[in-house]
């Protein structure tokens, strides 16, 4: 857009670019590689407007514009990062720092939770200036064991509130109280299992602050080693939402959702969000079993396992003839499981003994 | 599904049947939510109150196993009200002359007899979709788990046919496939109709292609559905090698399929845990699970993506491939050379059509729809786009018929089953991770409140369900989700084993069970 020189055009920190007709001034700014700061804005939801960090100059306005709800018109003129929006946005984060207790966000807590102390860092905003009261009070009282409620590193900045009611539809959370007395809630002032929530976690990972936290990630705190992640696909249903897999060493703990998933454009449901751990159930199978002459199942090698195995389909084979084998592949296991069993049983024994789990 | 998932924000009208989106596919559902949000209208026909029911326009409760005439209905009030798409019709369909004959003595006030849903609501409902610029619709197994399962899809075909809303954006016939990778083990040839790709095992072409890939002789026949061969355990089959399925819990008739596994001489089983019909085997294998394991899957949209490995598994447990390739190998099998699971997956592009624009290394970043038929296709997130596959789409005349089994004196009350949001199938994953249970500690038997009271049951007691196969004792929960009537279960707890009351009928093309009706006495134990 911005070379072929036919479309319409700002002026972006005194360079004339392109923009897309009906695109905000910080949706074009930020395609164009300018890095406004801001803690409301999730590009998957309606521009709110609520934490003013992301305003700009514009040329002609009178005060600084909100660049996430300003929409781009032609040959506006508009300044990202002048010295008086600067001054602005630093204040705004000295007042939001000192409505929270200082606390250092673990990084587990969830995938949008290091945003307010990054902007902390970056505008050394920690100077203690508006000390005083503190906002938001926490429900350490909800018994569920999925989503950490700690509203005292609260901004108000509704994206909870907001990705419950426009991605997600529940509309489960909500906001009690005005101003300062601003304090997310769900209805009755309840707990979570008692409101409309699902649990799909969708609040959780897009909170700026660490004010909602993943406490099934959160309880793998102490497990040393890097966090890693790893881009999979969630084994439960068919939509296949795409996800990204934490790890610590050989240890999975805990699951994000992945913003650029081709079929889940980073919603997931409670079960992707949550029930990742049977992976590391003690109740795993470890080692082949084989049942022995006592009836029951012994732990055996490999090599016993899979002779046992083998000849036993051969003598099957042989006393029955090979239509008396039958494979059933799995719909839970990949391509890879199921290719290989209707091989096993086509190449095997030349039969089309060969079903799913598809019809129960 | 016939349209990608990208397309379920962009109908005008929706209509959704035999589906429980919000709580079987709920991130699918989330963007039902948002096109109803900005405007699009929602009919659901489902016999109990669901999410689904409460966010509708038009909302039809039809009794248990009613879908066809209330779909016959539909295209009848369609054809009446001259909202048959006639230039849809004569373009790309063919026995359209029959089928708007057949359904003309098929009035909403005959179908009212059969669903219990007034026929006035039927009329608004086939209005709705047939006046629908873009018209879609979803369905899962509330409508392909009956005995005409297939008469239940081909009737809302039928109807996408008429109105010509299917091969375009926001449109189409969309069933939302239930596992991770059902759609994935189809593609891959474990059925016992298609070679990989679904190429059928009747044509002589593809015979004579696997002949060559095998290196051996191939049946010329079907061969059975995992149900016939169940019937047949002890008495025709008598090996067996399952992967990933706990058959004993998933499957109706629950006694007879442990029956039936018990009378095998070999049963092989590869799994990750020691389910239910793992501990009926001969031999147990450890395979990796999730997040262990390098593969592909393929999700109900037909997007082919990869899954990865991030931990290692525990102990000695190994890729299914492996395992399934080392017993081959130990038989002498030729082609199970396999070194990874890119090796597998190559091999099945190379065999696809489907898959013939492919490999490993391009479905990388989980952009392709199937089919991709070369190396330059970009992919199909539309079907049916400007022609059918077999040239017209094929109306069919589809009659009405009644469950395998209805309700008596004897069982008088409709019994359902399905799923419920925090668990899936049979609690093997779910089960075993930690705080679902916090969400659903146990199943309940979820019964009409008035129901309960005239049936001297109390709310949270118990109640024993009995059915012309089993009984089973069950939690009550009064619930008005179920109508007067109908009861409604999952299968998900194996303390309350419903296979054990249900399997009545199968479809007679496809071999599904009709999971979703099966009549039942229930009372105070």
């Amino acid at each position: 857009m911005s070379t072929n020189g036919t479309g319409p055009t700002i002026v972006l920190d005194g360079e004339k670019v392109a923009y897309n007709p009906g695109e905000t001034v910080y949706e074009a700014a930020t395609r164009h590689g300018k890095d406004i700061p801001t803690l409301c804005y999730d590009p998957r939801l309606e521009p709110f407007g609520g934490c003013r960090l992301c305003v700009v100059e514009v040329e002609g306005a009178r005060a600084p514009v909100a660049s996430c709800t300003a929409q781009c018109q032609a040959g506006m003129e508009v300044r990202t990062r002048s010295a008086r929006v600067e001054v602005h946005r630093r204040t705004l984060m000295e007042m939001l720092v000192s409505e929270n207790r200082e606390v250092d966000v673990d990084e587990l807590t969830s995938l949008a939770s290091q945003e307010m102390t990054e902007l902390v860092d970056r505008y050394e905003a920690r100077t203690g200036r508006f000390r005083g009261r503190q906002s938001g009070a926490s429900r350490p009282d909800d018994p569920n064991p999925f989503i950490m409620r700690d509203y005292d590193n609260c901004i108000s900045c509704y994206r909870c509130v907001r990705v419950c009611a426009e991605q997600e539809g529940d509309y489960a959370i909500s906001v009690k109280g005005r101003g300062f007395d601003t304090q997310i809630t769900v209805e009755f002032d309840g707990h979570l299992k008692e409101s409309a929530c699902t649990f799909c976690g969708q609040c959780v990972q897009t909170c700026p602050t660490g004010a909602l936290g993943d406490l099934k990630a959160l309880a793998y705190r102490d497990v040393a080693g890097e966090t890693k992640k790893t881009r999979t696909v969630c084994p439960y249903c068919g939509v296949g939402c795409a996800v990204d897999l934490l790890t610590r060493g050989n240890t999975l703990i805990g699951v994000q959702p992945a913003m650029d998933g081709p079929a889940n454009k980073g919603a997931l449901c409670v079960k992707g969000q949550f029930a990742f751990d049977f992976v590391q159930h003690p109740d795993r199978l470890a080692h082949p079993l084989v049942r022995g002459e006592d009836g029951e199942l012994h732990q055996a090698g490999w090599d016993e396992a899979l002779d046992r195995a083998a000849e036993g389909f051969l003598r099957v084979r042989e006393r029955y003839g090979r239509h008396a084998v039958y494979g059933v592949a799995s719909g839970r296991a990949p391509h890879e499981a199921a290719y290989t069993m209707q091989k096993f049983i086509r190449g095997g024994f030349g039969t089309n003994h060969i079903d799913n789990c598809s019809r129960a | 599904m016939s349209n990608p998932l990208e397309d379920m924000e962009k109908p005008d009208v929706i209509f959704c049947i035999g589906t429980n989106m919000t709580e079987c596919h709920p991130v699918a559902a989330t963007r039902l939510k948002r096109a109803i949000a900005n405007g699009a209208k929602l009919i659901t026909a489902d016999p109990r109150r669901i999410a689904l029911a409460e966010l509708a326009d038009v909302y039809l409760p039809l009794r248990v196993g009613s879908d066809v005439s209330l779909l016959l209905a539909m295209a009848h009030v369609i054809h009446r009200e001259g909202l048959t798409n006639q230039a849809f019709v004569e373009g790309r369909t063919t026995e359209a002359e029959a089928f708007l004959e057949h359904i003309e003595k098929f009035t909403p006030e005959w179908a009212e007899t059969i669903t219990e849903v007034p026929a006035a609501d039927i009329e608004r409902a086939a209005i709705l979709y047939g006046k629908a610029e873009r018209g879609a619709i979803y369905y899962t197994l509330g409508i392909t788990e009956h005995i005409c399962g297939v008469d239940n899809v081909q009737s809302l075909c039928n109807l996408a046919l008429m109105t010509g809303n299917i091969g375009r954006e926001g449109t189409g016939v969309n069933p939302m496939r239930g596992q991770n990778n059902i759609q994935g083990a189809g593609d891959a040839g474990a059925l016992p109709n298609n070679y990989p790709g679904f190429q059928s095992v009747l044509d002589p072409a593809y015979q004579k292609k696997f002949e060559a890939v095998y290196g051996r002789k191939v049946d010329l026949e079907l061969g059975p559905t995992k149900v016939r061969a169940l019937e047949a355990c002890g008495d025709g089959i008598h090996a067996m090698m399952i992967n990933g399925e706990n058959t004993v819990v998933t499957d109706p008739e629950r006694h007879h399929c442990e029956e039936a596994l018990k009378s095998l001489d070999l049963l092989v089983v590869i799994d990750l845990f020691l389910t239910e019909t793992a501990q009926l085997a001969d031999v147990v294998f450890p395979a990796t699970a999730w997040g262990e394991t390098d593969g592909v899957q393929t999700n109900t949209e037909r997007r082919v993506q990869r899954l990865r490995k991030a931990v290692e598994p525990p102990g000695e447990a190994m890729p299914d491939w492996w395992i399934v390739s080392q017993i081959a190998r130990r038989m002498g099998t030729p082609g199970f050379g396999f070194e990874s699971a890119k090796d597998v997956f190559n091999e099945l592009c190379e065999l696809s059509p489907l898959y013939a624009g492919l490999d490993w290394d391009r479905i990388d970043r989980g952009e392709y729809h199937w089919p991709v038929p070369h190396k330059d296709h970009p992919g199909t997130p539309i079907l049916h786009q400007g022609t059918f596959e077999n040239g017209r789409g094929i109306f069919k005349l589809i009659r009405y018929r009644d469950p395998a089994e209805v309700i008596s004196d004897e069982f008088p009350v409709w019994l359902t089953t399905g799923r419920r949001l925090p668990n899936y199938h049979t609690r093997t994953q779910t089960g075993r991770a930690a705080g679902i249970d916090y969400l659903a500690p146990g199943e309940r038997l979820e019964i009409h409140p008035e129901d309960v009271v005239d049936w001297g049951l109390e709310d949270g007691g118990w109640a024993k369900m009995t059915s012309s196969r089993g009984c089973m004792m069950v939690r009550v929960e009064a619930n008005a989700r179920s109508p007067r009537g109908t009861v409604f279960t999952s299968f998900s707890f194996n303390d309350a084993p419903v296979n054990v009351l249900t399997g009545g009928g199968y479809d007679p093309v496809t071999d599904t069970a009709e999971l979703k009706v099966c009549p039942v006495r229930v009372e105070r134990p």
